[in-house]
């Protein structure tokens, strides 16, 4: 009886430890805690390989990738936040490398174009859908071709 | 029919061949661009600062001072870039005509292979910076090999040139912005 206590307490002991240490093992990476590991998921997905066509750096093996997976693994360990290691990134090759590039003058068009089109289709949509419900109106001289073709049938 | 009814109409039936030939305009600009050329965002900014040893003596460190004695072309290499071996030659005519290089050596497979290559090609470079692990590269946003920055006497960062430096992109633009750098310096 005492022996299986002990057994059970050690287990106890060895699951709540390793719950404390809370080590997070992720893309080879060790973290501290479960919050970096998803701030370092999140980034490697969101940053774009300048060096290839269109793969973010969780992706793609491109040397360059790997750097930056290193960075941004450093620069989290440190304590800073994913805002900082995207600025940093886009720092040095700029809003290529964010897959969500900031709202500015220069990406106004990307951001507002499908908004103005839908806009755009929508109106035409409406329009076109109630000039057909519009009953057709004769002009004067139509009127009198018709009675005229009316007056024919007749005679025929 | 009314005179603007008639208008109007005309104005619905050109309307998509309108917005095809903008169309058409922007989608053969897209078709001409090279997508793996990209624009430097570090262009105006002054050089980044950096620290890093020497090619020859890694004894000798070296600051982004040695960047602000320009006008000067900053040329990014590796033995394993076949383009680099390309433009090494041309690199050594731009030297023997006196125009200063500094040479980044990019992530090389070995100090050695590096040291060989400038030996048996010739090292058209006035300062060989060694950057084995691509921190330097890191801050100027090098993306791959060869590339080459052209940098006024400030130290700031006024073009990025992607790919080889050549005979004929010389004459065409290179040489034109590198001498807009030499004028200001004169003035």
């Amino acid at each position: 009886m005492n022996r299986w206590l002990l057994c059970m307490g050690a287990l106890l002991l060895s699951f709540s430890a390793a719950l404390l240490a809370q080590q997070v093992t992720y893309d080879g990476h060790e973290f501290d805690n479960e919050q970096q590991r998803r701030t370092y998921e999140a980034l490697i997905k969101e940053l774009r390989c300048p060096k290839c066509q269109n793969q973010n750096i969780a992706d793609s093996n491109a040397p360059l990738a790997e750097d930056m997976r290193e960075r941004a693994y450093q620069m989290v360990m440190a304590g800073q936040s994913k805002q900082q290691v995207i600025d940093y990134m886009v720092a040095r090759y700029g809003n290529f490398a964010h897959y969500k590039p900031p709202f500015n003058a220069f990406t106004a068009v990307l951001w507002l174009a499908p908004l103005v089109i839908a806009l755009a289709g929508i109106i035409i949509a409406l329009r076109l859908s109630r000039k057909r419900s519009q009953p057709v109106a004769l002009s004067d001289e139509e009127q009198r071709e018709l009675a005229q073709l009316k007056e024919r049938s007749k005679h025929d | 029919m009314s005179e603007t009814q008639n208008k109007r109409r005309w104005w619905v039936l050109f309307a998509p061949l309108v917005v095809f030939a903008g169309l058409v305009v922007f989608l053969l600009k897209g078709l001409g661009s090279d997508p793996t050329r990209l624009e430097s965002v570090l262009i105006d900014q002054p050089v980044p600062k950096f620290e890093a040893v020497d090619l020859f003596n890694t004894d000798k460190v070296y600051s982004e001072e040695v960047l602000k004695q320009g006008p000067l072309l900053m040329n990014v290499w590796a033995t394993w870039c076949p383009t680099c071996r390309a433009e090494h030659e041309f690199l050594n005519q731009l030297s023997a005509q006196g125009i200063p290089i500094v040479g980044l050596n990019y992530k090389d497979d070995s100090r050695a292979k590096a040291i060989d290559w400038l030996n048996t090609l010739g090292d058209p470079y006035t300062v060989n910076l060694y950057d084995p692990e691509g921190n330097v590269a890191f801050e100027f946003g090098v993306y791959g090999a060869p590339e080459t920055y052209f940098i006024d006497a400030n130290g700031t960062i006024r073009y990025r040139h992607v790919g080889d430096v050549n005979e004929r992109n010389w004459n065409n633009k290179l040489q034109q912005i590198y001498q807009q750098l030499q004028q200001e310096a004169a003035q």
